[in-house]
């Protein structure tokens, strides 16, 4: 029984943690720019697709494939952000959220052409497959090397954003943008690299995530609810917040799953309801 | 500049600058216009005898069009689950029927109770956070009640829908016939009555104290208005009309879906309402109407393709047409006024 607890307190944090990974790029622009960008899960969706066409297409190994799916999901996201997204950031957020779910569909029509409607299968490598024996409980391998890849990143990130000159202005853009400006801070290059990162960021959790979540052109749709969750009961603008958020959505959406399968997804429903009620700002407010 | 024009000239418009066209309450007689709109179902009895299905199901989601608009286009709450007032209100009525109260119209009034109420209830919650709370929590509610109809198959029929629901006839001597023609009848009826009813409310002083808390929502409780409750009635009244829509559908087609609760209809009740134009009820007709009628025609090729078109639809009316069918003809009409004016000088 206690085995068990921990086994779904594992497979919880492994699953909290690459929500934390996919949603902590929408955190930061939401808090940096306001704008409710329903279209974040598009990005982790070119991430997962990327990964799966050059596992199986061109035969690369599982590992070389991450990277690029960070890659071309933060160029995705650069070039959407220069485009199109830039426009709205002053708009009202009934814009911002039409045009992003508009974004949406056409991300999930586009994967259906050019993939089909189907599961996309991900051949893992044999190191990562099957149960790994760590301190006496037989623990997912692939579970334990999806957390380790998430502390490794969330650990750059905070090295990124707390020590480094860019780590700087983005926290500045975040807390006042018209004192960062009169600064000399290009806060609209600044906030362009940021929505890249995030993107990226976003694509990699997806191509890792293939295994766990699952990959088909209704992936954006299926869990937008989930990053805005963890957006939204964590508090935009931090990383603290989101990743709290994740961990405990990530715990008890497994938990609930586990021990109480016919009543699903109302745990976590009713997990986001009480906790917006007790926190309307979030977990984590950011210092204004 | 060029002199201030008569008060009469620019009444019409939504921007009004003159003094006389400030102090006065909107003007709700009835233009010519909207006499004419309103024999387009009319006529279309007489011209498309073999779409009244089509027509009907037009007319049920305007209504529910209308019931979104009221909160969104009039009171600016933005909401991505209206679908569970929907949903509440078409398993209310089948339910009712389903169990051998077949009556429609009680069947109408206790789906808008039931939806009513759940709004109101829900409204605490909605009214208390900002854009992205209200986001999340509309969301919220409506996957909940997904969630909740789709587990609950011993009484909701789950994935399979709720079938076996028999509607008495109307007022007990109009049977609901297979050519939809009772059916098209007694939508027009409902949706004619709600509207008359909701552009009543529009152009009332809490008509106009919604629009004001919409456009400066800080201001409102500095001339005394009580926004929370404001809102909170304007939600209760949209989530009870939803209610009666979806309570439409379900009497006329006989048959509950587990989508009629979902999240697409919410997202594609929001897009109808946006290309028809927010905030001026006649939009989320004309959006519904255009919505309806292209998804008919287009669906029929693919419906991957349809999603797509959608999407840069909604991508396009954001960025480039703001205000939607509606908005735009106001536009062209206000383009083309003074030019008319000139030649008649």
């Amino acid at each position: 029984m206690i085995g068990n607890a921990v086994g779904v307190l594992f497979d919880g944090i492994a699953y909290g943690s690459l929500l934390f990974l996919i949603s902590v790029g929408l955190s930061v622009t939401m808090g940096m720019m306001n704008f409710i960008n329903l279209a974040h899960g598009a990005f982790a969706m070119v991430g997962g697709y990327v990964c799966v066409t050059l596992l199986s297409k061109l035969g690369l190994p599982f590992l070389a494939t991450l990277p690029l799916a960070f890659l071309v999901a933060a160029v995705v996201g650069l070039v959407l952000e220069r485009l199109l997204y830039r426009r709205l950031y002053r708009a009202p957020h009934l814009d911002q959220v039409l045009f992003s779910i508009g974004l949406t569909f056409m991300a999930v029509a586009g994967a259906t052409w050019l993939f089909g409607p189907t599961q996309q299968p991900v051949n893992l490598p044999d190191w990562l497959r099957g149960q790994v024996h760590v301190a006496g409980l037989d623990v997912g391998a692939y579970r334990l090397f999806l957390i380790g890849v998430v502390v490794l990143v969330t650990a750059a990130l905070v090295l990124l954003i707390e020590r480094t000159r860019f780590g700087a202005r983005i926290r500045a853009a975040v807390d006042n943008q018209t004192a960062a400006e009169g600064l000399g801070i290009n806060v609209s290059r600044v906030f362009s690299l940021t929505f890249a990162l995030g993107s990226g960021l976003a694509g990699l959790g997806g191509g890792l995530g293939i295994d766990v979540l699952g990959l088909d052109p209704s992936f954006p749709v299926k869990y937008m609810v989930y990053f805005l969750l963890v957006v939204a009961v964590g508090g935009a603008g931090s990383i603290k917040g989101p990743l709290i958020a994740a961990l405990i959505l990530g715990v008890f959406d497994v938990a609930g799953k586990y021990y109480v399968p016919e009543v699903g997804a109302f745990v976590i429903y009713t997990l986001m309801v009480v906790l917006l009620i007790l926190f309307p700002f979030g977990l984590v407010r950011r210092k204004a | 500049m060029t002199p201030p024009l008569e008060s009469t000239d620019i009444s019409r418009g939504s921007s009004d600058i003159s003094i006389a066209a400030v102090a006065r309450l909107p003007n709700d007689r009835w233009k010519p216009l909207e006499i004419a709109f309103w024999l387009l179902p009319v006529a279309a009895w007489f011209l498309f005898p073999n779409h009244l299905v089509l027509v009907s199901q037009i007319m049920i989601v305007g209504l529910f069009a209308l019931s979104l608009d009221l909160i969104l286009g009039y009171a600016g709450i933005v909401s991505l689950g209206h679908a569970a007032f929907f949903g509440l209100g078409a398993y209310t009525a089948g339910l009712l029927s389903a169990h051998g109260w077949g009556e429609p119209v009680s069947g109408l009034a206790a789906a808008a109770l039931v939806a009513g109420v759940f709004g109101f209830v829900v409204s605490f919650l909605v009214v208390r956070g900002q854009d992205l709370a209200r986001l999340m929590v509309t969301l919220g509610i409506g996957l909940m009640l997904f969630e909740a109809a789709n587990k609950a198959a011993f009484i909701t029929g789950g994935v399979d829908g709720l079938s076996g629901m028999a509607t008495s006839p109307l007022f007990g001597a109009f049977e609901f016939d297979l050519y939809g023609k009772t059916a098209f009848w007694y939508s027009l009826g409902v949706l004619f009555l709600l509207f008359v009813l909701l552009r009543r409310v529009v152009n009332s002083p809490f008509g106009l104290s919604l629009r004001g808390i919409r456009d400066g929502g800080k201001r409102m409780p500095a001339i005394g208005a009580n926004v929370d409750r404001r809102l909170r009635a304007a939600y209760t009244v949209g989530a009870a009309i939803a209610g009666v829509a979806g309570a439409l559908l379900a009497q006329t087609t006989q048959f509950v879906g587990l989508d009629s609760l979902g999240f697409p209809r919410s997202a594609e009740l929001l897009i109808m309402l946006v290309l028809g134009g927010t905030g001026r009820l006649y939009g989320a007709l004309v959006g519904a109407a255009v919505f309806m009628v292209a998804q008919d025609y287009i669906s029929g090729l693919d419906p991957a393709y349809w999603q797509f078109y959608i999407g840069l639809l909604l991508v396009v009316i954001v960025l480039f047409a703001r205000g939607g069918i509606l908005g735009g003809l106001e536009k062209l009409v206000q383009h083309l006024k003074p030019a008319a004016r000139k030649e008649d000088a």
